[in-house]
């Protein structure tokens, strides 16, 4: 029985919209086992995105507790929190969000440029996550000289280049073509086979929900 | 390293803001360096001062003349070294706008001015002749005179054509000397006053005191002005600075005017760069939410905005540097060929080169405070809404 990498317990949270105070977890308990390709689905506003950045330590719950690799990441300082995700979560967003004004390879040198790391080997795990992805051929090109799924997949590279613990994906292929939102999946598929990175993804696509091994519903702030 | 590539990338990402706001800003520190060098070229006379001479002159005006006889009573005055005495003479050359200072000096006075710098053959010349006189080097460039060529003044004061040798031309031992004098014997004016006028001869426009380095400036001048005290010319003495100062005090409001329109100028800096980079930061909130979630802390992203802030900014600043060069030296054979009277020196300083580049610097800071502290308040949540 392998451990839980994530224990999130009774977790609240809620947001302030002028003086309306707007519920949108309540009560979530969910423990991720290390190795576990997970789904969170639901409709918009059920706050799945929400779960996710708590658990990747980019927002705060309002009560509860959440340990991810045996950190509680609710106790963390601001600067604390930082220097964590950086060492243990890779993240993946719907829109790719890579730096348009560097290369595939300086996008996803980024992470360890955090790290003490010396400039060989940073060139040397660089190479190797472009490599993962299937890149390697355009380390030296601009986000705007890539397709959609091309900067997926260089996003996802950014991701695993510090080998974090844990992969967060929100939305990986909602602005992707079909045929982009497959490599991308069967990327996210053999990360987690090959290499057993945890992985918890943020989907509204079944698709990409069947890939998962466990998809976990969420509505109006519950688990169900 | 990376770092600094990322800062440069990102400051050259909107070229034509980016060289419209530098551009904006070498414009503005062009204004800013022309405004100072203006100013400082406005106190030329006073940076000339010496601590250790002294002016006396007439306590009722600048234009009411002093007997010769003081001399001897001056030499007299217990720390006065030498004294030298000189006239304005007020005459110009050929045409009436051709206006430029022309004093008559003793050859004491002329000893009092190590910073007129004139070859000892010349000098040597200079002071045999009665006819002989001295111009500055930018004076004779300016009507192209040469050495030993008779030149022809008209007088306004001293009424009549006045002829003179070029037997020398000095040039500044400092940047900041007046090169446009004319200088010409005392005896001479005298010797045909004298003849034309005698009620005005014998007569000296100021005295110039050399003091010992030990003697008090004020003693030295409440002595003199008390010994002519209840004379028919009684005298006023202040120090040379105190004496160019009053000049200058003259257009004071002028002065304060442009320095408080120097300091706008920077101001105006300010808004530029703070606009573009306020508009750079909210452009780019996602992408310091996205460095925030890979770990990047508060001084990476105020390091990140700053460095581009400071790297337009001193952009600009190098971009007006060469500006201020090219239309400085402009200006100066501009002002020595039409306006070297008002502006015998006009010289971009090395204070104002440095005032600048700290105006720059600080701007560069200040312009950056704001979209800094907006990106390192920002929830990271709320950033990585922002995209597109």
């Amino acid at each position: 029985m392998p451990n839980n990498i994530v224990e999130v317990k009774n977790v609240s949270k809620s947001y302030q919209r002028d003086s309306l105070k707007i519920p949108v977890l309540e009560n979530i308990d969910l423990q991720v086992p290390e190795g576990e390709f997970l789904a969170l689905m639901g409709p918009s506003g059920s706050g799945k995105s929400t779960l996710l950045n708590l658990i990747a330590g980019i927002d705060r719950p309002d009560n509860g507790t959440i340990m991810v690799a045996n950190d509680e990441v609710t106790r963390l300082t601001e600067s604390q929190l930082a220097n964590w995700r950086s060492r243990h979560i890779g993240f993946v967003f719907q829109f790719y969000n890579l730096l348009p004004v560097l290369t595939a390879f300086e996008n996803v040198e980024l992470p360890l440029l955090l790290t003490p790391l010396s400039k060989n080997e940073r060139r040397e795990r660089v190479q190797i996550a472009l490599n993962v992805v299937g890149l390697n051929d355009r380390m030296r090109h601009y986000p705007k000289q890539l397709s959609g799924g091309q900067q997926q997949r260089v996003a996802i590279a950014r991701a695993i280049v510090a080998d974090p613990t844990l992969i967060v994906a929100d939305e990986p292929t909602g602005d992707l073509d079909k045929n982009s939102a497959v490599e991308v999946l069967s990327l996210l598929e053999r990360l987690n086979r090959e290499f057993n990175k945890t992985i918890i993804m943020v989907t509204h696509d079944q698709r990409a929900a069947d890939k998962a091994h466990t998809v976990r519903h969420l509505d109006k702030g519950e688990l169900v | 390293m990376k770092v600094f590539k990322l800062i440069f990338k990102n400051a050259l990402r909107h070229k034509l803001r980016t060289i419209l706001t530098m551009l904006g800003i070498a414009v503005a520190l062009l204004a800013f360096g022309l405004i100072r060098t203006v100013i400082n070229a406005w106190y030329a006379g006073v940076e000339a001062s010496a601590k250790n001479r002294l002016v006396t002159r007439s306590a009722v005006s600048l234009i009411q003349p002093l007997p010769l006889a003081y001399r001897e009573q001056l030499l007299k005055v217990p720390g006065v070294q030498s004294v030298g005495f000189a006239n304005w003479f007020g005459a110009y050359y050929g045409d009436p706008n051709n206006f430029f200072a022309n004093f008559a000096v003793d050859e004491a006075y002329l000893e009092m001015y190590p910073e007129f710098v004139v070859p000892p053959e010349q000098k040597a010349v200079y002071l045999r002749e009665r006819n002989a006189c001295l111009v500055g080097r930018k004076l004779a460039e300016r009507f192209g005179w040469k050495l030993d060529q008779t030149v022809t003044l008209t007088g306004t004061i001293f009424f009549g054509e006045w002829d003179f040798v070029i037997r020398g031309i000095y040039s500044g031992a400092q940047p900041s000397t007046d090169e446009t004098a004319f200088l010409f014997h005392w005896d001479y004016l005298n010797e045909r006053v004298r003849e034309t006028n005698p009620g005005m001869a014998d007569n000296v426009g100021w005295y110039m005191l050399l003091i010992d380095n030990q003697a008090n400036p004020a003693v030295v001048s409440e002595t003199v002005d008390a010994m002519f005290k209840n004379s028919f010319a009684e005298t006023k003495t202040e120090t040379e600075r105190a004496f160019q100062q009053s000049f200058v005090s003259m257009s004071g409001a002028i002065l304060a005017a442009m320095e408080a329109i120097s300091v706008v100028v920077v101001f105006i800096v300010l808004l530029v760069l703070a606009n573009t980079m306020a508009m750079t930061a909210r452009e780019r909130m996602a992408e310091y939410a996205v460095l925030k979630t890979l770990g990047f802390r508060p001084f990476h992203l105020i390091g990140l905005i700053g460095g581009e802030s400071l790297a337009i900014a001193l952009g600009g600043f190098a971009l007006g540097l060469v500006l201020m060069i090219y239309v400085c030296n402009g200006f100066a054979t501009f002002l020595t060929s039409n306006l070297g009277n008002f502006f015998p020196v006009f010289e971009l300083k090395n204070i104002t080169i440095i005032l600048a580049f700290v105006s720059a610097l600080l701007v560069g800071v200040f312009a950056a405070i704001f979209p800094a502290w907006r990106a390192v308040r920002m929830r990271i949540a709320d950033g990585l809404h922002r995209v597109a």
